[in-house]
């Protein structure tokens, strides 16, 4: 009972420290409007390249909305994969290079893991209000197709919760190999964001790929985070066959927490793992200045 | 050789050095730096493909692709860089040696050119050989389109400098910011004409609008139609950015180098 008591506490105090440092760098507004700008304006370009295809003056391709629906959901909810990847990478890399003082929370009586997921609530909060103003802005403004019924809430809500743990989990595993490496190494994670936004199916169906893209996009299991979203919010896009569409709505939930359940299990012992060998290596708190 | 100008071209060869020696002394970045843009270029032609869009849409993708190298170098590495070098200690030793802070903005520009051209002409390399855009034309006037956009740009990068020195952890969060907006706002993956004229109009004083956009035109030609202006005048408003924005960035320097040493923040770490 007590372990628990201290890890809701280090939740919570880690989670509000994370906040003061996303956010107090300036006005509540303007925070507002950067934390949304971007990844609207992402969003944007595709809603460009899809009107500059179907527009009689430029590409001149007829419309095709199933499609569009498609690529909009799944980029909307792409906001968590690629917020939530760099925002835990970051905060170990920061509190290490940047602001130094990861020596001080290293050694607090807390569990640095809980500190490390606590201070992701914070990208959680930041993407889940940028995710919503995506959707709202396809569905009144650009009349995206998105349907969800009342009785596929809890079904939405599940999914949702599985995949966000899923992404959290990747974003922990990212974070632990963080102890190891150099502050220029963030690269790494943006290339796994962007491995994710091309491999699994976030934006066009993943039977496009060849046998062995497929392949690639099989084994990752947001692949099916985003077919599942899909299936809830937009079922007519379940019209685009997608190689995956065969499967079964149960089954691919069985696949999602599945997977995920391994995640878990794996960012877990990846992050330990990790933090043994810089512990070893004496680099927990090095400064790699370039 | 006046002894002024000869300190102040060392000092230009002496930032570039550094850049053009670490750009290639850190596999890593090369990796990721060509990696990054690739993966962004197969995503966006795979959109465009299951669109069934015209050939050439694969080739904006491609060309949009390979000059974000430019765009996140002028971010990055040019408007952040004093933000950095006061983060790291190296600002007051800058402040300190006899040289203009113009060649130093200039020295870290003609380093970024040599490295960003090198990740570019990889994207081009790579995209071209995946996706097998249309057949392209090089005509001679691609040359002046290319080096006097990347003037233009490079100045507003060393304007930028000077006005983030002044911020903290703004810095940062504005170089970020400026990502995806501009590259919607640009056209980078598509002709920025179909933002509506005052939209693009408004994006060009961002030099990589016009520059893409003649760029498009000249690769392009079947689709030539779809550019904002004929590319001649493009140039011209190139030519005039050009000789702006290093113009401005000598007078924001200065400025903002006066304020900075008056509210004490020069070499201020952490804010």
């Amino acid at each position: 009972m007590a372990m628990i008591k201290r890890h809701w506490k280090t939740l919570k105090t880690a989670a509000w420290l994370g906040w003061q440092m996303e956010s107090n760098w300036t006005q509540p507004f303007l925070f507002a409007v950067y934390s949304i700008l971007k990844p609207i304006a992402a969003t944007m370009i595709l809603v460009l390249m899809y009107w500059v295809v179907i527009n009689p003056g430029y590409g001149g391709q007829a419309e095709n909305a199933i499609m569009f629906s498609f690529l909009y959901v799944g980029n909307a909810f792409y906001i968590f994969v690629g917020q939530m990847l760099f925002g835990i990478f970051r905060v170990i890399q920061g509190d290490r290079e940047w602001y130094q003082t990861i020596r001080n929370v290293y050694i607090a009586p807390i569990s640095y893991y809980v500190y490390v997921v606590a201070r992701a609530l914070t990208q959680l909060v930041i993407a889940s209000i940028a995710v919503v103003i995506t959707l709202l802005f396809g569905v009144f403004v650009l009349g995206v197709q998105i349907s969800l019924a009342v009785t596929d809430i809890p079904l939405f809500l599940t999914i949702l919760v599985i995949g966000l743990v899923g992404v959290s989990a990747m974003g922990v595993i990212l974070g632990g190999i963080s102890f190891l490496t150099a502050k220029h190494m963030h690269g790494m994670n943006e290339s796994v964001a962007g491995i994710f936004y091309l491999f699994c199916g976030v934006l066009f169906p993943i039977s496009m790929f060849p046998v062995w893209g497929q392949f690639i996009s099989r084994a990752i299991p947001l692949t099916y985070w985003f077919e599942a979203l899909r299936r809830v919010l937009a079922p007519e896009t379940l019209q685009i066959p997608t190689s995956l569409t065969q499967i079964d709505t149960g089954l691919l939930m069985l696949i999602l927490l599945s997977s995920t359940i391994v995640l878990v299990l794996v960012s877990y012992f990846v992050f330990k793992g990790a933090d043994y060998l810089a512990r070893r290596k004496g680099v927990i708190d090095m400064i790699t200045s370039y | 050789m006046n002894i002024h100008l000869r300190l102040n071209l060392r000092a230009i060869l002496g930032r570039a050095y550094p850049r053009v020696i670490g750009s290639l002394r850190e596999p890593s970045w090369i990796f990721f730096e060509i990696l990054l843009p690739v993966l962004a270029i197969a995503a966006y032609v795979f959109i465009y493909q299951a669109l069934e869009a015209p050939p050439e849409f694969v080739g904006f993708v491609i060309l949009g692709g390979a000059m974000t190298a430019f765009w996140l170098n002028v971010l990055w590495s040019m408007a952040a860089q004093l933000y950095w070098e006061k983060e790291i200690g190296n600002l007051q030793l800058y402040m300190m040696a006899p040289m203009s802070r113009m060649s130093l903005l200039g020295g870290m520009a003609v380093g970024g050119i040599f490295g960003s051209s090198i990740h570019a002409s990889a994207t081009v390399l790579i995209g071209v050989l995946l996706f097998k855009g249309p057949a392209l034309v090089f005509p001679l006037m691609l040359i002046p389109i290319f080096l006097v956009t990347l003037i233009a740009l490079y100045g507003m990068g060393m304007m930028f400098a000077s006005l983030y020195l002044m911020w903290g952890r703004e810095a940062w969060h504005m170089a970020s910011l400026m990502e995806e907006p501009i590259y919607f706002v640009s056209g980078f993956y598509f002709p920025v004409k179909a933002l509506g004229f005052w939209v693009a109009l408004s994006a060009s004083v961002i030099p990589i609008t016009l520059g893409l956009d003649s760029m498009r035109q000249l690769l392009f030609p079947s689709v030539a139609a779809w550019g904002l202006f004929p590319v001649e005048i493009e140039l011209g408003i190139l030519v005039v950015l050009a000789i702006i924005f290093p113009i401005m960035a000598r007078i924001a320097l200065a400025r903002m180098e006066n304020l900075a040493r008056r509210r004490g923040g020069l070499t201020l770490r952490w804010q």
